[in-house]
């Protein structure tokens, strides 16, 4: 049944999505950095020179290799119970990673599906999450932490759930702005009047529109949290010892500092600077490239 | 039968002013309006901003509840229908938004936006789904790569066919046609003028067409209703409407109407004043501030819509004892009231 | 800073036409403005080789769709380009002097006091924050160094010039307690305070309902100032418009006097335009709907722009870029269509017919 209309042709130039981010100005650095620390995560095993959490006391306070005394059998030297540094900031890279990104997730999963529920469906909904939403970022995140790890001890998935429970009211806020203004959109209008349910046009329509937002806020948080967490090591109450955690080793180190024993506070010290760092400048490039092309689209 | 009856139809808006909701007021932005869609037939709406023309859209389509009214559907009350019953309801009345670039979900391939309405309501296999989506696509005159693409892949002109391909997905007998090619360029409207055109004639729909290019509601409708603040002054056969208007506010808008041609001399009416808000309409006719040809009568009394030569107008003017009067006067005999 | 500016001066339009001064006010010739992408990879050819003119008094309309560079053209004569923007050759003579060389002190004198600019968007070209007094006042401050109470006296006359009512209330108001009609009409206030020469509208119409419009452009005809009108809207031409240039691609396709051009077009572009407008009273008719998509500007094809979508094109017009032709008085066509009966422009003398 063709009709008598011209046959349109299309623009010769098909861009995939990816392309559309325009590779110019990527951050290589910092994506480099995380991606270094990612590697060193997963294949900790296989990099590390010694086990992190059994030392010799014979080789304790072992400066760097390149320092008078230190050997290269230890090359970051050790620390009090003569554990090797190298390997602890190794297996503690597992350990952030870990512990930052599924925090992340998990608070991103939580905040952004109240996010759109309490945006999209609103009246007494909205009242109530949002209100929620509210006393809890009355709550001062970090001694909130603190007070639910005193509670459920610590564990390193326990500080996992904590985090994301602490964090996920930013999710909430941000998403639930996007979706209501993306709820006056002509193509949800049309989804409704073509009979979609509720539940179909929040997970057809306003998820994959916000999902953008969700990245590049996690890449934000990603830095909170991981702060947070080494936070929480140094004040005891994270990652229990011995397990390696760049948190932990800060708090350990921190007397050594006194003497002189620099390697075993400033080297995890760098290394969450890095990782924060490089986090920041990604989850800043993507909310510049992601969130314009949103707008476009 | 008629497609599509409403009588009556009114929404009103609750306003609320200040911090604590304090004063209240009511935006009667759609108040008692009657009119029929035939099958295969276009109805055009045309009026300013306020007039309500949106608000009647939405109704229409259910995205609102009417605050009193009925609209009856192939002589079937909407109030009254159950689930099955609003269903095909739903099915059979779709739209066309005004904006392609926000019409389409930039997340979802053309294939999934046009065989979304399919696959919500009735149980198709995917190989089904696909089939209908390509027909769809040919008979939007777009060619079937265009299933496997996104949105900003298009330009404007080829989002609206998009649209419209959705629109038709399930064979509906109603489409809403609001704005259709305001956001298009000049030389794309023709073309999705015509594909409306020849879809109306190949399938027998019937359309909504709502617009404020008048010589396109024209050149679209068979039939026009003119709405001024929530009610329609004018309705009647639209070529003659547009040729021949009879309420005033109808002869300032046309006469308004810009011309297609710098020879065309139309007597030029302009109106004083602005449109007033619909939260404080006049009593009484609720043109009368602005009418150029405004009696006594027209500040107390709200005229009727009554058939004038088979065309329904709802203006004192008309009314059978003043036109009694003025064809007196035209014929030179006094007045003895 | 002079001080024998008048405290009251009537800006009711007196329909007078200005003195025709000797030349045109304002000759485009040959102007062409690019966008260059930051790699300088892409570019843009926004405007191409555009010679207009304009004489003083006159209404002129450039009607182009999206894409065909009438909106950059705007932005070029008062030099507010974008950085990625250049213009790459041409001249703009205004009163005989050459815009291009002006430096950016010299174009701050000239804009807003002898050409202004009025945008589509009333709402996005008033300040929210400040009075509709203060944003009326202001050029009339910048440009004449009035001080506050004058430049608000004449504020005042101009809103009433424009048919404000009770513009001693309306000055001390803010834009959002307008209507959309009177902000485009507080808008056209500002742009005329201070008597330019040159008025350049840009889509002023679109967001407005129509008989708001049709008050609208009676009042911007009624001030006897030169006017270009940047419009999609053919009936804008139809009814304001003594001169007209149609735009694609960047290119001005064609120009004359506007009931010429409606009667006799020359350009394929042109005519399909024309034939694709409905037309209020004709029945039942098929619309001519012009085939394909408005090129892409990055990626402009060889030969002339239109031939991909010319229902008249023959092999000369894929291969070359026709220049542009003067047929007769002062029309010029961008067509190998006119060839046959005419000389191409630049061979004649430019000066003279009028």
């Amino acid at each position: 049944m063709a009709i008598q209309t011209e046959i349109i042709g299309l623009p010769p130039r098909s861009r995939s999505r990816l392309a559309a981010l325009r590779f110019g100005d990527f951050p290589l650095i910092p994506v480099l950095i995380l991606g270094c620390i990612a590697l060193v995560a997963i294949f900790a095993n296989l990099l590390a020179p010694h086990n992190p959490e059994i030392g010799s006391l014979a080789a304790r306070f072992k400066p760097p290799f390149w320092q008078t005394g230190g050997s290269t059998k230890y090359l970051l030297g050790t620390d009090q119970l003569g554990r090797d540094v190298l390997s602890r900031l190794i297996f503690g890279a597992r350990v952030s990673m870990i512990v930052g990104f599924t925090a992340v997730i998990f608070a991103g999963v939580i905040g952004t599906t109240l996010g759109i529920i309490s945006g999209y469906l609103g009246g007494w909904v909205d009242q109530v999450i949002m209100r929620l939403t509210d006393s809890w970022l009355a709550l001062p995140g970090l001694t909130f932490a603190i007070f639910l790890a005193a509670i459920v001890g610590p564990s390193m998935w326990n500080i996992v759930i904590i985090l994301a429970v602490t964090y996920w009211t930013r999710y909430a806020r941000v998403i639930r702005g996007e979706v209501l203004s993306l709820k006056e959109r002509e193509f949800v209008r049309l989804a409704i009047v073509a009979g979609c349910s509720k539940w179909t046009i929040m997970q057809r329509h306003i998820l994959p529109n916000v999902i953008n937002s969700a990245i590049v806020l996690g890449t934000l948080m990603l830095g909170v949290v991981i702060i947070t967490e080494a936070t929480l090591s140094f004040l005891g109450i994270g990652v229990p010892p011995p397990q390696a955690a760049w948190g932990l080793m800060l708090s350990d180190g921190k007397q050594s500092l006194m003497v002189g024993r620099w390697w075993l506070s400033v080297l995890p010290g760098c290394c969450i600077m890095l990782m924060v760092l490089s986090a920041n400048i990604l989850g800043d490039w993507l909310r510049v490239k992601l969130d314009p092309q949103l707008r476009q689209l | 039968m008629a497609v599509l009856e409403a009588s009556g139809l009114t929404k009103h808006f609750h306003a609320k002013r200040g911090i604590l909701g304090g004063e209240r007021g009511v935006v009667r932005a759609v108040d008692g309006i009657s009119f029929s869609i035939e099958p295969g037939h276009t109805l055009g709406v045309v009026g300013e901003s306020g007039c309500g023309k949106t608000t009647t859209a939405k109704l229409v389509l259910g995205l609102e509840d009417p605050t009193a009214g009925t609209i009856r559907f192939e002589g079937r009350d909407l109030q009254g229908l159950d689930t099955a019953g609003r269903r095909h309801y739903r099915k059979s009345v779709q739209a066309v938004f005004q904006d392609p670039y926000a019409s389409l979900n930039p997340r979802m391939r053309v294939d999934a936006i046009i065989a979304e309405p399919l696959v919500t309501n009735e149980p198709l296999s995917a190989a089904e789904a696909r089939s209908r989506v390509l027909q769809l696509l040919d008979l939007v005159g777009l060619p079937s790569r265009a299933a496997d693409l996104f949105p900003h892949e298009f330009s404007g002109g080829q989002r609206q066919r998009i649209a419209i391909a959705r629109a038709l997905a399930l064979s509906p007998k109603l489409i809403v046609l609001d704005e259709p090619v305001s956001a298009l360029d000049v030389s794309i409207r023709a073309q999705i003028l015509n594909l409306l055109r020849d879809l109306q004639a190949e399938l027998g729909l019937s359309y909504l067409f709502i617009a404020h290019d008048l010589a396109a509601v024209a050149h679209m409708s068979h039939m026009i209703v003119v709405m001024y603040l929530g009610k329609i002054v004018e309705s009647g056969e639209a070529r003659t409407l547009a040729r021949t208007p009879k309420h005033p506010y109808t002869e300032a808008l046309f006469s308004a109407a810009l011309p297609s041609h710098p020879d065309e001399r139309r007597e030029e009416i302009i109106l004083s004043g602005e449109v007033p808000s619909p939260l404080n309409p006049p009593l009484g006719c609720r043109f009368h501030p602005r009418c150029p040809h405004a009696m006594a009568r027209c500040a107390d009394e709200e005229p009727m819509l009554q058939d004038v030569e088979g065309r329904l107008v709802a203006c004192h003017l008309y009314d059978a004892a003043e036109h009694r009067a003025l064809i007196r006067i035209a014929a030179g005999v006094s007045q003895v009231s | 800073m002079s001080n024998s500016i008048p405290s009251s001066v009537s800006y009711e339009p007196t329909g007078q036409r200005l003195p025709v001064k000797t030349g045109p006010l304002l000759e485009l010739e040959n102007l062409s403005t690019h966008y260059v992408s930051s790699g300088g990879t892409r570019v843009v050819r926004a405007v191409d080789q555009v010679s207009l003119r304009i004489n003083a008094g006159e209404t002129l309309g450039i009607v182009g769709e999206s894409g065909s560079g009438k909106s950059t053209l705007a932005l070029t004569i008062l030099r507010v380009l974008p950085p990625a923007a250049r213009i790459v050759e041409g001249r703009m003579l205004f009163d005989g002097e050459d815009l291009v060389q002006k430096s950016d002190a010299e174009m701050r004198h000239i804009r807003g006091k002898r050409i202004a600019m009025i945008l589509q968007d009333p709402m996005a070209s008033l300040n929210p924050l400040f009075t509709i007094g203060d944003q009326v006042a202001e050029p009339i401050r910048v440009h004449e160094g009035a001080g506050r109470a004058t430049a608000w006296q004449r504020a005042r006359d101009l809103l009433k010039s424009v048919r404000i009512p009770s513009p001693e209330t309306r000055v001390t108001q803010y834009p959002h307690e307008m209507s959309g009609g009177m902000r485009q009409r507080i808008v056209g206030a500002i742009g005329i305070s201070c008597e330019p020469r040159l008025l350049i509208a840009d889509e002023p119409t679109t967001s407005l309902d129509l008989t708001i419009q049709a008050q609208y452009l009676n009042l911007l005809r009624a001030h006897g100032l030169a006017l270009i009108f940047i419009t999609h809207n053919l009936g804008i031409v139809a009814k304001m418009c003594d001169q007209l240039a149609v735009m694609y691609a960047g290119r001005v396709v064609e120009s004359g006097p506007v009931s010429r051009i409606f009667n006799a077009p020359v350009h394929p572009y042109t005519e399909a335009l024309l034939n694709s407008i409905p037309r209020m009273g004709d029945s039942a008719q098929r619309l001519t709907a012009i085939e394909g998509q408005p090129p892409d500007l990055a990626a402009l094809p060889r030969g002339c722009a239109f031939a991909p979508r010319c229902d008249r094109v023959f092999d000369r017009c894929r291969v070359e870029a026709p220049p542009e032709f003067a047929p007769a008085g002062r029309r010029t066509a961008r067509c190998w269509l006119a060839a046959a009966d005419s000389t191409p422009s630049d061979m004649l003398v430019q000066s003279g017919t009028a």
